[in-house]
């Protein structure tokens, strides 16, 4: 009786001098998969301290989501698919509310894992292309746009420039790429539109080794005699494409980055003659938005970031500023549907599958102008929205022409074609249990 | 098939040999830059018989504590004297807490050992100067910028005048090392060390002072490579990574000979550029990053003991 007594005092002066733990129903746990070392770095940092900051200032500001405080835990990838699948076992077993890849080879490893363990994976604007079919992937999102999207408008935007489709016949466009999963994405739809309108399509493979070291590919661009390019590239990849383009006299402004080659260093690289490199875009950059205001009064202000002040507004900054945004918008949606704070992964993936990000709801959040809205569907995990092609002017980015749809009726059968194709690959692929939510 | 692997190379060579002209350029510029890693890599070796794996990560952290300098606000001069004087205290850090510790261990604890000390260096790089690319302060070291182009053989060629500053430079110092080996008393006492430690020792040189000085020496061949490869792109840890393509150039060249290193270096650079310009195209391109090892391995079916290395004879 003397022992239990003693060890009920121990059990209440230890519970008195711990701090009070947070109680479980009141948090959220995201998971950030995140590299800020590493070859690929000089993209990833910029990217992680965008999602961070947005997660902190919702801390911040509001108390987290819906009175669910977020607890954010970065995980370090060194943008290494091997590292990355580590992570998430690490992360898996802690209840995240979503995984956060940041790598198309991660995502290609998690997909399989993703339904497995009930775990909603964001690849937003990455990772497999045919994940967009909600019907065969219900566990992964990739909004707002898919590398099929993004390379649709690349050739919608020459035949734009070039004064239209029908002239794209004859022409060469080019696909400088990284030679790894996420470079090579684009291949599909760029072989079907090559097909359809009559240009050619040259591959200009960039092995990550040789990322400095792209003589050789430049050398080949110049050979063919090629048009336009179309930069599938990343990290240390991009500021090279940019100094080569300008060595070798290739006209600026018919580089075309995807959205991931449009690091704001990217461009910098190449000084006063990069002055004209395009990227593709899907939101806006600049500090002048209030969600920017109130990260840099609420995470800026109190030293809780581990950027610069100056980087607020930076385009790859602001990309991870929106990546925290969609997140933050399913847990709500989540939230609303199931009316609990601490929802979990598959409450998550429901808050996906009904989100539906408009005018007013980007207003209400501080991104009017910022982006466009985005709907998520039971069937469309991508909804192939618009995006826009940014210009450098020597200083930052700005919008160089208006919100552009992707060639949806060639992306998405090829979509759902390839959707098919994996499930019948994948022997054993689970079909969809999951019911659909009612339209919001 | 046969047409497209043996004939047709040839006949592109012929109809535009501007291009073949620019691709043996830029074939030389890319292999005088692998053969300063190559250098780092052969001077450590033949005094100390340690492969260096950390030689990679030191030409980024060379190249980011002068840029990181510079952004500090210290001029562009003074930040290059400091940092050749960093590369001197981590030459001696080395010899202090990872060689001399490990002495007379097997060749493959001092390897395993430079393994440790990249990761370290790449930690404290890092952790020092964060994982974003930085601009090389070219200009600032009145490196030439822009290019030049001429307009021959029917086309043109165009060439940067930063590469020709590299390839200048690199000539210099190979030219310098090779008197400083040669003729100075330090230069004798390496290559004393290199024939023979147990020989060098009994005469009186000191191994610890020789590793130091050799150390030393690779840092500042790593400074210029940092130099010249983060003016052509930029300084950012993926450089590290061009750092493997020295291993064809040591297959081929030796792990002991400078002359080695650089006729190895010009040989992998030029090989390399030419397969993946001509014969890339017939397997969908890519190939530079394993042809350089083709050749390598090519010259060792021949030579084994490398270009310039002396023919093996073993004693039994």
């Amino acid at each position: 009786m003397k022992k239990t007594l003693m060890l009920a005092a121990f059990a209440a002066a230890f519970a008195g001098a711990a701090p009070l733990p947070v109680a479980a129903q009141d948090t959220v746990y995201v998971p950030l998969l995140t590299y800020r070392t590493g070859p690929f770095a000089g993209s990833g940092v910029h990217i992680a301290n965008g999602m961070r900051d947005y997660l902190e200032m919702l801390n911040q500001r509001d108390g987290g989501i819906g009175g669910a405080r977020i607890i954010i835990e970065e995980c370090e990838t060194g943008y290494d698919t091997k590292k990355g699948v580590e992570c998430y076992e690490s992360v898996k077993s802690k209840n995240p509310v979503v995984v956060n890849p940041y790598s198309t080879g991660i995502t290609l490893q998690i997909i399989p894992k993703a339904a497995v363990d009930k775990i909603p994976v964001l690849s937003m604007a990455y990772g497999l292309s045919a994940s967009a079919d909600g019907e065969n992937f219900p566990w992964i999102f990739n909004p707002p746009a898919t590398y099929w999207d993004g390379a649709s408008v690349f050739v919608k935007h020459v035949a734009q420039v070039e004064g239209g489709l029908d002239k794209l016949k004859g022409k060469t466009l080019g696909l400088l790429h990284l030679d790894a999963p996420f470079g090579k994405e684009p291949i599909p739809v760029l072989e079907a539109m090559a097909k359809q309108y009559g240009f050619n399509l040259k591959l200009y493979p960039v092995p990550a080794a040789q990322m400095q070291n792209q003589g050789s590919q430049w050398l080949a661009i110049r050979r063919d005699r090629v048009d336009w390019i179309y930069n599938q590239g990343w990290g240390a990849m991009n500021p090279t494409a940019v100094k080569e383009a300008i060595k070798n006299g290739f006209p600026i402004d018919k580089l075309v980055g995807v959205w991931w080659a449009g690091g704001d260093d990217d461009a910098r690289a190449g000084e006063a003659q990069a002055k004209g490199y395009k990227t593709l875009n899907f939101h806006n950059t600049g500090a002048n938005f209030p969600v920017m205001q109130d990260i840099l009064k609420h995470v800026f202000d109190k030293n809780l970031s581990q950027a610069k002040r100056e980087q607020v507004g930076e385009n790859l900054y602001n990309r991870g500023v929106y990546n925290s945004m969609l997140i933050a918008e399913a847990v709500r949606t989540a939230q609303r549907i199931t009316g609990k704070k601490a929802v979990v992964g598959e409450d998550v993936r429901r808050g996906f599958e009904a989100l539906n990000l408009t005018e007013a709801r980007l207003k209400e959040i501080g991104m009017e102008g910022f982006a466009n809205p985005v709907r998520i569907t039971c069937a469309d995990h991508n909804g192939h929205n618009k995006v826009f092609v940014s210009q450098w002017d020597g200083t930052k980015y700005v919008k160089a022409s208006d919100w552009m749809d992707p060639i949806k009726e060639l992306v998405r059968p090829l979509i759902e074609a390839e959707a098919k194709d994996f499930v019948t690959k994948n022997t054993g692929w689970p079909k969809r249990t999951e019911a659909c939510e009612k339209a919001a | 098939m046969l047409y497209n692997i043996f004939i047709d190379p040839f006949m592109q060579m012929g109809a535009a040999p501007d291009l073949l002209v620019q691709t043996i350029w830029e074939g030389l510029v890319a292999g005088v830059l692998y053969a300063l890693i190559a250098l780092g890599f052969v001077l450590i070796f033949k005094a100390s018989g340690v492969f260096n794996f950390a030689q990679g990560i030191m030409v980024v952290f060379a190249g980011l504590t002068l840029v990181g300098l510079h952004q500090k606000g210290v001029p562009a001069w003074l930040a290059l004297f400091l940092t050749i004087g960093v590369m001197g205290i981590l030459a001696m850090a080395v010899e202090r807490v990872v060689l001399r510790p490990l002495v007379n261990q097997p060749d493959i604890i001092l390897f395993m050992a430079t393994f440790g000390l990249t990761f370290i260096i790449i930690g404290l790089g890092e952790f020092i100067f964060g994982g974003e690319p930085k601009q090389m302060i070219a200009d600032e070291l009145g490196l030439p910028q822009g290019t030049m182009r001429f307009d021959i053989l029917g086309g043109k060629v165009i060439i940067q005048k930063i590469d020709v500053a590299a390839a200048v430079i690199a000539s210099l110092m190979i030219a310098a090392l090779a008197l400083f080996f040669q003729y100075t008393r330090i230069g004798r006492a390496l290559r004393a060390v290199a024939d023979s430690h147990k020989a060098a020792l009994s005469v009186g040189i000191s191994l610890n002072q020789i590793w130091v000085i050799v150390w030393f020496a690779a840092g500042i061949v790593a400074l210029i490579t940092g130099i010249m490869w983060g003016a052509r792109s930029d300084v950012s840890f993926g450089l590290q990574i061009i750092a493997l393509k020295a291993l064809p150039v040591l297959i081929l060249g030796g792990f002991t000979s400078v002359p080695g290193a650089i006729v190895g270096g010009l040989i992998i650079g030029v090989g390399e550029k030419l397969a993946e310009f001509y014969w890339g195209p017939l397997v969908g391109g890519g190939i530079e990053n394993w042809v350089a090892y083709v050749i390598a391995l090519a010259f060792l079916m021949v030579r084994p003991q490398g270009l310039f290395g002396d023919k093996i004879i073993e004693r039994v």
